[in-house]
């Protein structure tokens, strides 16, 4: 068992929360994401920060601007990642973010690094399964979970080759779009997860768009984990420093809602 | 690096130059890309679709573009040249071309691949604005609807090219992002594209981006050296010696040299923005980068150490990108093509020098090209043979310009 795999093994669906390193400085991220385990985040998705946010939505745009505009350098990424594992050692940490600062000093330097940072996953956006020489094979020879993605778009013909060196768990980006604009409808992600998790056995984990109590239950109901990003991110821009008070009471009301939800099912 | 047999058979059927290119993009863009190659390679099958290509070129563009022998140019030049040397200098004209620029070659090849592909919606970035209003162009002359995408630095410094595709009937989105210049406008272009997958074509303006576009924006360009080869054969009965062309992300010169590239005794040159020196701000990705991944694809990009993107710098808005199309990227690791820089400065000495001798106001990127012309001239013998790009007109220019010379309009 892994840690990640713990995580979805648990009673109730994943919460998997997403803040952007560095973000409003690399000396404030701690805090935010104890504050996001404190709440009940069970996986961490921390966003490496880069200049053109190609996926992103205005909100995380913002989130990279001000991290990389406070300095925040990759070794300062390790650094929070290595300090959050000694801090919460049962937590898993997934890295996300764009391929160029991740394969600028070699894919195998950094998988190295990330896997001495105790990371246990990485979602790279710019690197679908054609291109996974990149970066695939790396992570996988240090022990890392490659995430892969899948979306509105990916076919039948082409899911087996998204699954093919995939692990960890699913993304299933229910948006055709952007991070942090429009909800996908209930009923479409029913289907995309049913169909999903026909396919395979690793966690399927929803998000795009994700942003009330309510739409985190309802996807709580069918998948097997939550991702929510925006909102956060949102909230981060909004308090800044003093952004981990805001922060847990939200996290804890996506939790208590995604517990209840499993709950009803049980009932 | 063993020299393959064609330089020509690039790039391979994934999309990569050697270790370049490829399809780096998000899985939500990854079906369409596929799509696209699909789209593409049954196109460039297909005679109708080369025909329909080619009557548009004649009769909208106005091709073939003349081939100039700049008689008073190569006599400024030799004014300053060793004894017995001085190249003659010759310009692929297409600067004459509907809109005003080469862009608008690739414009129509594209367009018509996105109405066979039933797409209902075109996007496109801009950083000078050519390649908006080529698109523009090409969305006004089929009726389909057109955003452009355009960083707001750029909106300002060309104003008349904004105006040009409001009346073509464009929306032009302004980028405040970032740098706020072509790479933005891109990030935002692509943004656009993952959001509405279902009926749009992304025009894009280079011969940079996923599989296929450097290879279709190659081939949609490469008219550019097969006129220009034939021309030279049928008016003086030989190759040129030195091909010149300017680059930002590379498609008017990967449009030049493409044809040639198997014609051994053809050397050619690639002129990167050097800005304000190539030890301060400046768009010289092969001369100032290191390899990296960008916009769907890999090549030499600036960048600092940890693969964050720099900004770049030219006085031309068209040169002012941090990264270059990957088939650059290849020629230039293995050699084939060499590579230099010319400054704002120089570029604005090339410009003035080549409206003097010779009544033509080229765009401030084609005088980059002519900047390392005029070095290069005096380096060679008189009976050698320069053949330049002169892939844009100047009328764009004249206020960025005049500000630059310290003139008020």
């Amino acid at each position: 068992m892994t840690r990640l795999s713990n995580a979805f093994a648990k009673a109730h669906p994943a919460l998997v929360a997403f803040v952007t390193a560095g973000d409003p400085t690399p000396a404030d991220t701690a805090a935010i994401l104890d504050a996001l385990v404190a709440g009940g985040a069970d996986v961490i998705e921390l966003g490496m920060p880069f200049t053109d946010p190609m996926a992103d939505g205005p909100a995380i745009q913002a989130a990279n601007i001000r991290s990389l505009g406070a300095g925040t350098r990759t070794a300062d990424i390790l650094s929070i990642a290595k300090a959050f594992r000694a801090r919460h050692p049962e937590t898993p940490l997934v890295l996300m973010g764009y391929a160029n600062p991740m394969t600028i000093r070699g894919a195998d330097w950094f998988a190295a690094a990330a896997k001495d940072a105790g990371v246990d996953g990485v979602i790279c956006v710019d690197i679908p399964p054609e291109e996974d020489a990149a970066l695939g094979p790396a992570l996988r020879s240090a022990g890392i979970d490659l995430i892969r993605l899948a979306t509105p778009t990916t076919d039948a013909a082409r899911l087996p080759a998204v699954l093919d060196g995939a692990s960890g768990f699913l993304y299933y980006v229910s948006v055709a779009g952007i991070t942090g604009k429009q909800q996908a409808a209930q009923a479409s992600i029913e289907d995309a997860v049913a169909r999903l998790k026909a396919a395979t056995d690793i966690p399927v984990a929803v998000g795009f768009g994700v942003r009330t109590p309510e739409q985190a239950a309802a996807i709580a109901r069918v998948a097997d984990g939550v991702v929510v990003g925006s909102a956060i991110v949102e909230l981060v821009g909004a308090h800044g420093k003093d952004a981990p008070a805001p922060v847990r009471a939200y996290i804890e009301t996506l939790s208590a809602a995604i517990r209840g939800a499993r709950q009803e099912i049980a009932a | 690096m063993n020299a393959p047999n064609s330089f020509r058979a690039q790039p391979d059927e994934t999309g990569h130059f050697g270790p370049f290119g490829g399809r780096y993009v998000a899985e939500t863009l990854m079906p369409l890309i596929l799509d696209l190659d699909k789209a593409w390679q049954a196109a460039k099958a297909d005679p109708a679709f080369q025909a329909e290509f080619e009557d548009l070129l004649e009769h909208y563009v106005g091709r073939p573009s003349p081939l100039y022998h700049a008689e008073r140019l190569t006599e400024a030049l030799r004014e300053n040249a060793p004894e017995g040397m001085g190249a003659q200098v010759w310009f692929k004209r297409d600067e004459l071309n509907h809109t005003g620029a080469h862009k608008i070659n690739n414009c129509i090849g594209q367009i018509l691949l996105a109405m066979r592909m039933g797409k209902t919606r075109i996007i496109a970035e801009t950083g000078a604005g050519q390649h908006g209003v080529a698109t523009a162009t090409v969305c006004a002359r089929f009726g389909l609807p057109c955003v452009i995408y355009m960083g707001a630095k750029d909106i300002v410094r060309q104003q008349p090219n904004v105006f040009r595709m409001k009346l073509l009937g464009a929306e032009v989105r302004a980028c405040e992002s970032g740098s706020k210049s072509l790479k933005d406008a891109m990030n935002e272009a692509m943004r656009d594209w993952v959001a509405n997958v279902h009926d749009t074509f992304y025009i894009i303006g280079t011969a940079a981006g996923p599989h296929p576009y450097p290879e279709l924006v190659r081939d949609f360009q490469s008219v550019i050296g097969r006129e220009a080869r034939a021309q030279m054969l049928s008016r003086i009965d030989r190759l040129p010696d030195l091909l010149v062309a300017a680059i930002g992300g590379g498609s008017n010169a990967i449009g030049l040299f493409h044809p040639f590239l198997d014609d051994a005794d053809v050397a050619m040159l690639g002129v990167e923005a050097a800005g304000h020196g190539l030890d301060k701000q400046h768009a010289a990705s092969l001369a100032g980068g290191a390899p990296g991944i960008l916009h769907g694809n890999k090549t030499y990009l600036l960048q600092d150490e940890d693969g964050q993107i720099d900004e770049a710098h030219s006085i031309s808005a068209g040169l002012d990108y941090p990264g270059i199309g990957p088939e650059h990227s290849w020629l230039h690791s293995i050699g084939r093509v060499e590579y230099t820089s010319a400054t704002d400065t120089e570029a604005l000495d090339a410009f003035q020098l080549l409206c003097r001798t010779e009544g033509i106001i080229p765009a401030l990127e084609p005088s980059h090209a002519i900047a390392a012309v005029a070095r290069r001239a005096r380096e060679m013998k008189r009976d050698q043979i320069i053949l330049a790009n002169l892939c844009g007109r100047g009328d764009k220019d004249i206020f960025t310009v005049a500000e630059a010379l310290g003139v008020a309009i």
